[in-house]
């Protein structure tokens, strides 16, 4: 190599201007795009609000408790769709979380061969793979007739409450909470395994070390230690089950009028809004567009309270 | 030491072998179990699910599924070509849509701006967007686009069914993209200045190739779960019989139709709804496994 080209090598050039030019475009270009995602929640907002503006006027406070819902005459009110909504995803949680807990204790812990828990974490996963849709399409089919006799059986013995009080005729709340946990259990056994995952090893050691057994340790020190992401995960599951809307649809019966019973046919908002958005024009699309409202909000709160949950619980080990 | 309470006579008392009737060991065991049976149960739905999908819709595969369209409600036969190409098309423009917005602001995140309050405001709006339940990105888009007759005088179409599962796609990619450049060592960052590239140039020639596999990842899992999105697309793209009749009108996807003709008393129409299923399934495992391939492969 000659000296000149040395020299050409180590000297100090400007950059160009283009090239300052294009650092700078490529930034404000990457602003721009993050600032979309504020910007396409504000617009959900704002949409679904001026949506309903007409409706909120019109029902007030009165469209959150009264259980009308009468196209014809029409008289709007949500109770039905917000009743369901609740009960269905608090009862699905009331079986995920147990479920999921455990298959999440059952894959972490070196019960079984490794390549085994793997296999079933897998699983687990790719069920939450599976559209809603499909679960719908196989819940009518095949799960409904299935548990029907075991419906059944519940009347017989505990009609006499009102949970149980009508005879189980095909779709009702009880199937659809039934999907629901299938849907659900895949995001709280994930996160769970996460959580039971980062749980420090030399707190198992110590509680073998005085002596404890595999389900002391878990019960008494690995639980606790990990509760706040758990918690967190089935917050977020919470806020999914809320929202789920194909399966839940498909199988839930979509009643105008309110039933107690869990074997009768229900309502959730999200299911309402899939029935009869497409059909429907003037004020019942404003309700709709209200009670859309009120599920975001649901699920906002639920989610936000969610994060709040894993900051605030969450040990310091 | 002569008292009884000496450790000598404590071993001689209980000897140090396994004992399983103790309560403690027996409460071991029906733990044990106990967990055994839920891990079972929790996987018993997708191989239930996934065996009828199999099996029903399995049964229905042959060419004229893929190049027929759908019957007339009581007719015999058919196939779902249409609603194929539907969700591919539909599918590909919300891809087309998410994935610059997407990438390109986990870019700024991760890249530009890691701790300012912008970012963390991005970050906290993104993890409310993807808590957003799906069917509410339909009524924003109902609203925004279907109602408003936005695009060209047209109502339902084809574009405002993928701007709408755009919407659900978003959240997962800006996330993957963050999270995945977060992962990148600063040294190959300090390196690329070091050398005189300029910001731009390190981000598009160094940190985003060494964040490939995280990122694609992310991606072909959100495509995969866009796909079988339904509940935005009932009243945005609807629902339509016949080929794609270009972007501004409405069109068939396979999870649209599973819907509406699963809810049809007609036996040809279910059929169809397992059949579509059976593609759909299929489709989004098999996305699913790639993504798994894809992450697996760069960690050997």
């Amino acid at each position: 190599m000659t000296t000149a080209a040395r020299e050409e090598m180590f000297t100090l050039r400007r950059r160009p201007a283009a090239e300052k030019w294009v650092d700078l475009g490529f930034r404000q270009l990457t602003l721009c795009l993050a600032a979309m995602v504020a910007i396409v929640l504000l617009a959900i907002f704002i949409t679904v609000f001026q949506g309903g503006r007409e409706a909120m006027g019109q029902f007030g406070l009165t469209f959150l408790t009264s259980s009308a819902w009468n196209p014809v005459k029409e008289e709007y009110g949500a109770f039905t769709a917000i009743y369901g909504t609740l009960v269905t995803s608090l009862l699905a949680l009331l079986l995920a979380v147990p479920l999921g807990v455990g298959t999440a204790i059952f894959i972490t812990e070196d019960l079984i061969p490794s390549a085994l828990r793997e296999a079933i974490g897998l699983m687990v996963e790719l069920l939450a793979a599976i559209p809603s849709v499909v679960l719908g399409l196989w819940a009518i089919f095949v799960m409904e007739p299935a548990i029907r006799p075991v419906l059944q059986l519940l009347h017989t013995l505990l009609g006499w409450t009102p949970f149980f009080g009508t005879v189980p005729q095909g779709p009702g709340t009880a199937p659809a909470v039934l999907i629901l946990v299938v849907m659900v259990l895949p995001i709280i056994t994930a996160i769970a395994r996460d959580a039971l995952n980062q749980v420090p090893v030399e707190l198992r050691q110590g509680a073998y070390g005085i002596g404890t057994t595999r389900w002391g340790a878990i019960l008494n020190i690995i639980l606790p230690a990990a509760i706040s992401s758990i918690m967190g995960g089935v917050m977020l599951a919470l806020g999914r089950a809320m929202g789920e809307t194909m399966a839940v649809t498909m199988i839930i019966g979509n009643a105008l009028n309110f039933s107690p019973s869990l074997l009768a046919p229900g309502n959730t908002i999200a299911s309402m809004l899939a029935n009869q958005f497409g059909e429907a024009d003037g004020i019942q699309v404003s309700a709709l567009m209200y009670a859309a409202l009120i599920l975001m909000l649901l699920t906002f709160s639920v989610n936000v309270l969610a994060q709040w949950v894993v900051r605030r619980l969450s040990l310091r080990y | 030491m002569t008292t009884s309470g000496s450790p000598q006579s404590l071993f001689e008392r209980r000897p140090l072998f396994f004992d399983s009737g103790l309560s403690r060991n027996r409460g071991n065991t029906f733990f044990t179990g106990l967990a055994a049976v839920f891990a079972a149960i929790a996987v018993l739905p997708l191989v239930l699910v996934l065996f009828y999908v199999l099996v029903q819709g399995g049964r229905l595969i042959s060419v004229r599924l893929f190049t027929d369209l759908p019957p007339a409600p009581g007719l015999e036969g058919g196939g779902i070509g249409n609603a194929i190409v539907g969700t591919i098309v539909v599918t590909l423009i919300a891809s087309l849509i998410a994935l610059p917005v997407g990438v390109g602001g986990g870019i700024y995140l991760a890249e530009y701006s890691s701790k300012g309050w912008f970012a963390q405001f991005v970050r906290f709006g993104n993890d409310v967007l993807a808590g957003v339940p799906s069917i509410i990105s339909g009524v924003f888009v109902y609203g925004l686009i279907v109602a408003t007759r936005l695009f060209a005088g047209q109502s339902y179409s084809a574009l405002a069914g993928g701007i709408a599962l755009s919407v659900l796609m978003l959240p997962t990619v800006i996330k993957t993209t963050d999270e995945g450049l977060k992962l990148v060592p600063n040294d190959l960052r300090l390196g690329a200045y070091g050398i005189g590239a300029s910001r731009f140039v390190t981000i598009t020639r160094i940190t985003l190739p060494s964040a490939f596999t995280p990122i694609a990842t992310g991606v072909v899992l959100a495509i995969a779960r866009a796909a079988g999105e339904t509940a935005p697309l009932i009243f945005t793209a609807l629902f339509s019989p016949f080929w794609p009749e270009g972007l501004l009108n409405p069109i068939a996807t396979m999870s649209v139709l599973i819907f509406n003709f699963a809810i049809m008393p007609y036996e040809a129409q279910n059929e169809l709804a397992w059949a579509a299923s059976f593609v759909l399934v299929i489709m989004i495992l098999g996305a699913n496994l790639l993504a798994r391939w894809i992450s697996r492969m760069t960690k050997k």
